[in-house]
């Protein structure tokens, strides 16, 4: 008897199991190759910055991608700081950041090549409706951080080294402040995690409008200053130098730049959003650079 | 608190309507839990077999390493494991980053002292005097090891259950070596962070149920199997 309940129990578990493998398996098919050693060219590795990952974009960009190219897109989402950093070390193939300044950095340290300008949206400063520190309607970013500064209210930070935090970080360079105290918390978590934050504890943040729009729902801290100029997001694609990483897929990041800027992708990307929100989420640059906005 | 009955409908939908994506995502989280997990086992249970019959300097310090790795942080074992897997890592050559491999490779390592260390609690609690009788009666070495192997069977199996439970309810880990890649290494778990992240909750919450559903659905067989025809 102990035997055959015992038989009885593998069943079930094994049943259980294959229940599961045949309810997905074309997918499981799909993943075999992740298992061995696949052609080393076939991956292709990009870090992006967790604001394109979060806002669905590549779950459109990617499929499109993959069938026109052949290639296996590994999108490893990250900040912008990481994603440089893992660049510098040639683990990735290529970037799609958004933090200008620290990419102009690493392209003249020629770790990476080839940078382009993919498409912008903007930052905009939320906060409060209260609004303590009366920061509403001014059209200076700077003059905004000095209020938040001058009245202690409550600023909630990224502090994850992203692109974001980098633009926060020369904000308050340019204010001549440390931000320093209480009022300033740090929460080394993403953007969605954090405009969450803010939103609970009824701060001030610097946000992306793509994350915004997308958690709009769940937020409930209206937009305080946007059109700023020193607000401009803009997100390039670049490939990681070859000849300093001899293992770098340089083909297939090639690839995914030129898809990336083609008219399909271009498409892709100023629909996006459109259809979900009402709005598009990035508009496309494809074709101008950065000093086509005074950069 | 919406969420928590907006979840619960959503999971049913999302397992009714047969969503290829989540039954991705589900067989993914199976398997490498469940590889990673029998690794452990395959390593765990003769290490602590052995450990519990054999007696040499330095057993005391084998025993509490393994103590101590029972409380492995995932996220530390995922950062170590990076830092050999990547191309500039001694292992970079065989492009394991980012792969279910990795996942398999770390979870593995989270899980391996787990197993061990129950494994080896539940065989040193069985009468010390019974292998020796064992084999003084003319059993092999291997014939008393099963034996024994089968007398502590509830001990052993919940040593298999803990490890299981690590394995599938760990995060940092799988984020780190598998990047929570969609359609490829994204799991359960990693999945719940990314739509937490997404700010939608509802979706978050339908996957951690379905993530205790899975996870029921393992430990309800394992606990058959622990206590055969005790519950039968």
């Amino acid at each position: 008897m102990i035997v055959h309940h015992k038989v009885r129990t593998w069943s079930l578990l094994v049943s259980l199991l294959s229940i599961l493998a045949i309810g997905s398996s074309n997918q499981l098919i799909a993943q075999a190759p992740a298992l061995g050693q696949s052609p080393v060219h076939k991956n292709l590795i990009v870090a992006m910055t967790t604001s394109i990952e979060d806002s669905g974009l590549l779950d459109e960009l990617v499929p499109a991608l993959e069938k026109k190219t052949g290639y296996k897109l590994k999108k490893v989402s990250v900040g912008t700081g990481q994603a440089l950093a893992l660049a510098k070390k040639g683990e990735v193939d290529a970037l799609f950041v958004n933090s200008p300044r620290a990419e102009r950095e690493v392209l003249a340290s020629g770790a990476v090549i080839n940078r382009h300008l993919v498409m912008h949206n903007d930052f905009v400063i939320v906060g409060p409706s209260g609004d303590q520190a009366k920061i509403h309607g001014i059209k200076n970013a700077v003059t905004a951080f000095s209020l938040i500064a001058k009245k202690k209210a409550l600023f909630i930070s990224r502090d994850d080294d992203s692109g974001t935090n980098k633009l926060e970080k020369d904000l308050w360079k340019r204010a001549n402040i440390q931000p320093n105290g209480d009022w300033y918390v740090r929460t080394g978590a993403g953007m969605g995690q954090t405009l969450q934050i803010a939103n609970q504890k009824r701060g001030y943040t610097l946000v992306d409008r793509a994350t915004y729009i997308f958690q709009g729902k769940n937020i409930s801290l209206p937009i305080l200053v946007q059109g700023d100029k020193q607000l401009l997001n803009l997100y390039h694609v670049i490939e990681v130098n070859p000849k300093k990483f001899p293992k770098v897929n340089s083909a297939g990041a090639k690839a995914f730049i030129d898809f990336v800027l083609s008219p399909e992708g271009q498409k892709l990307i100023a629909s996006h959003g459109k259809k979900q929100f009402g709005k598009p989420l990035f508009y496309v640059d494809g074709g101008k650079t950065e000093k086509d906005y005074g950069l | 608190m919406d969420t928590i009955i907006e979840g619960a409908i959503k999971a049913f939908n999302l397992l009714i309507s047969g969503d290829s994506e989540i039954f991705q995502v589900i067989t993914v989280t199976l398997l490498v839990s469940s590889i990673a997990t029998a690794i452990s086992v395959f390593i765990g249970i003769p290490l602590g077999l052995w450990l519990a019959f054999t007696d040499f300097i330095g057993k005391q310090a084998l025993t509490s390493l393994i103590h101590f790795g029972m409380g492995l942080p995932p996220v530390v074992v995922g950062l170590v494991v990076s830092l050999f897997l990547w191309r500039s890592g001694p292992l970079g050559d065989w492009e394991l980053m980012y792969t279910l491999t990795a996942m398999i490779m770390a979870e593995a390592i989270v899980v391996l002292p787990i197993v061990a260390g129950l494994s080896l609690t539940a065989i040193t609690t069985i009468n010390p005097q019974l292998r020796w009788r064992l084999l003084s009666m003319g059993a092999t070495p291997w014939q008393a090891n099963w034996l024994l192997i089968k007398e502590a069977r509830l001990g052993l199996i919940a040593a298999v259950i803990a490890g299981f439970g690590r394995a599938i309810s760990e995060v940092g880990a799988s984020m780190m070596v598998g990047g929570n890649i969609k359609g490829q290494t994204r799991v359960l778990t990693t999945a719940i962070v990314t739509e937490v992240e997404k700010g939608n909750y509802d979706v978050a919450m339908a996957i951690a149920y379905i993530l205790l559903i899975v996870t029921y659905g393992i430990m309800v067989c394992l606990t058959i199997l622990q206590h055969d025809r005790k519950m039968l």
